[in-house]
């Protein structure tokens, strides 16, 4: 009996789940002992609060400061948001329209490329001047440092499609329309995803800078703000579960974008397969 | 058993007798393609394409054979000279209206398209549904032997079945001629073998017109119903043998080791040593 029975189960089957088990053990588990040596190391030195909290101090922190933070976090979130929706829409569009033509591309490249160089702290304050309202020139802000990555991996995707595949669209007489939609779309998708992911992770991080410069308050202020509060009144629990917050977005729109590229391109492009010989 | 017929005749395709179907497909009058860097890939190539027939354009690498298929298809314009449809009317867009099936030296599948939708691909372009014309699709797909596997993505096949995804593709349309441009140079012999007899299968099943780029003479001698020798720098046909078929179109194994196909395979080799020899100047 136990000899029928053995080799089904000795199957790669279980040595697989295990490594699969373990792919999310190692990191839990790391991460759990980093938290512990923090505690401990805190706890055992007697480190005041407002130099560096404990992980638990900071985990009750988030608690009690939800009523503040979630607020905050929503406002960051749907900045940084709108902000890349905006982008992969606009950088889209305008690389679309940069390959149809040569001119069109020598016409318009230069200002794309001189608003990406310029580094968005120094445009913030002229932002602000410009637009009344503090939460669109931060959106403004974010939206300019993730279009730039979206657009030029655009451009580079719709002209690096196979010239035999366009060949073909053309021995079947194929419309402008139907050669981009069919064609040069889809076949730009990878570098899309490639623009989503930094374009992602870009407009957060810009979201957070251009809120520094505008050092808004009130009601309507995000995450950025809040941590700068946090660091005048030396708040330093608080700082550290903004901070947190802030992580965990990064890492979220992180997973968020990859999953999104992973269940787009897991059919049929090279980055997405697994290798299998 | 085997006519060579022109052999650096000026003006060769009228001096050609045609025993079965005299009517031209497409004729190229002197066409000259000199590219954007000086190259001269074709000099005033002149060669007419009959209905029915099997033309394999034989020759050395980089003599051109290439070029010519591209402006045969539309794919490229001859710097001089003329390619002209006698048999079918040009469109607005300057491409004829007969319905052309172009196989590239790769497969040139869409990656992110499954079989079928690759194959749909000709169809879909003239603004068909994929209901109406789904039987028309597996039907190709059939043809090649890909029926199950329609649903698969280019990724998951072999070179092979790709290749054979990428003729399907070019049968959809039920071409009048097919030009295929080194399809099985990258296969084993097997495979290339099998592919061949479908190919011929396929030919006299449909009656279709075929040019077919190989490097290959036992390819060329295997399939041809005419083999057109080209020369290289600048690229020019340099003889164009007719190789008649009176036994039908078949051929299967028992011709592959026949002394018949053994003697046109030398004849065949022979002219394209002649070919490579040939002086360019002997044409300008
Ligand atoms: N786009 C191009 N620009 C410049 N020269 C070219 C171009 N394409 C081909 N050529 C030149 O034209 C000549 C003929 O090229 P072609 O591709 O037609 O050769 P071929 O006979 O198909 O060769 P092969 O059997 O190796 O495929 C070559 O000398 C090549 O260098
Ligand atoms: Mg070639």
């Amino acid at each position: 009996m136990d000899m029928a029975i053995e080799p089904a189960s000795t199957d790669e089957t279980p040595g697989l789940g295990r490594s699969r088990l373990l792919r999310v053990a190692v990191p839990a588990i790391m991460l759990g002992l980093t938290l512990l040596a923090w505690e401990v190391y805190v706890r055992v030195n007697a480190v005041p609060p407002y130099i560096l909290p404990a992980p638990s101090l900071v985990a009750q922190t988030l608690v009690k400061d939800w009523g503040t933070l979630y607020p905050a976090l929503l406002v960051t979130l749907r900045i940084t948001f709108s902000a890349l929706i905006l982008a992969l829409i606009g950088g889209t569009l305008l690389a679309v329209l940069l390959v149809q033509s040569k001119w069109v591309e020598l016409a318009l490249y230069p200002y794309a490329v001189i608003l990406q160089v310029t580094p968005i702290v120094a445009i913030a304050p002229l932002i602000l001047v410009y637009v009344s309202s503090t939460q669109a020139a931060i959106m403004i802000c974010a939206f300019l440092v993730a279009f730039f990555p979206i657009l030029s991996n655009m451009v580079q995707g719709l002209k690096s499609v196979d010239h035999n595949l366009l060949n073909l669209y053309d021995l079947y007489g194929a419309s402008r329309w139907q050669q981009l939609r069919l064609l040069k779309l889809p076949a730009a998708l990878p570098y899309f995803m490639t623009g989503l992911k930094i374009g992602g992770g870009l407009s957060l991080i810009a979201a957070v800078v251009a809120e520094f410069a505008a050092g808004s308050a009130g009601a309507g202020s995000g995450l950025a703000f809040r941590l700068l509060e946090a660091q005048y009144r030396l708040n330093i629990p608080r700082l550290f579960a903004a901070l947190v917050l802030l992580s965990a977005t990064g890492v979220a729109i992180f997973a968020l974008t990859s999953v999104v590229a992973w269940l787009s391109l897991r059919r049929w492009h090279e980055s997405a397969l697994a290798r299998e010989n | 058993m085997i006519e060579a017929v022109s052999s650096g005749t000026p003006d060769g395709a009228e001096a050609v007798p045609v025993p079965a179907s005299p009517r031209s497909v497409v004729s190229l009058r002197d066409v000259t393609k000199r590219f954007s860097n000086g190259t001269l890939a074709l000099s005033r190539m002149t060669m007419d394409i009959r209905k029915g027939e099997f033309v394999s354009l034989l020759g050395p690498s980089g003599c051109g054979k290439s070029t010519a298929l591209r402006i045969i298809a539309g794919l490229g314009r001859a710097s001089q000279g003329m390619v002209d449809w006698p048999a079918s009317r040009i469109g607005r867009d300057g491409r004829p209206d007969a319905d052309i099936g172009f196989v590239f030296q790769e497969p040139t599948l869409m990656p992110w398209k499954p079989v079928f939708d690759n194959a749909f691909l000709p169809l879909r372009l003239k603004g068909m549904g994929k209901g109406e014309v789904r039987d028309r699709v597996m039907g190709a797909l059939e043809t090649v032997g890909l029926k199950d596997f329609a649903k698969a993505y280019p990724r998951e096949l072999s070179g092979g079945m790709r290749m054979r995804v990428s003729i399907a593709r070019a049968l959809v349309t039920d071409p009048k001629l097919l030009l295929m441009d080194e399809p099985f140079g990258a296969l084993d012999e097997i495979t290339r073998q099998k592919l061949n007899d479908d190919v011929l299968r396929l030919w006299s099943e449909k009656d279709l017109t075929v040019v077919f780029v190989t490097h290959s003479v036992f390819e060329a001698a295997y399939l041809s119903s005419r083999i057109a020798v080209m020369g290289a720098r600048p690229g020019r046909v340099v003889a164009d043998m007719l190789l008649p078929r009176p036994e039908g179109r078949e051929r299967d194994e028992g011709f592959r080791s026949s002394d018949t196909y053994a003697d046109l395979c030398r004849t065949v080799s022979q002219a394209l040593v002649h070919a490579i020899a040939a002086p360019a100047a002997e044409d300008a």
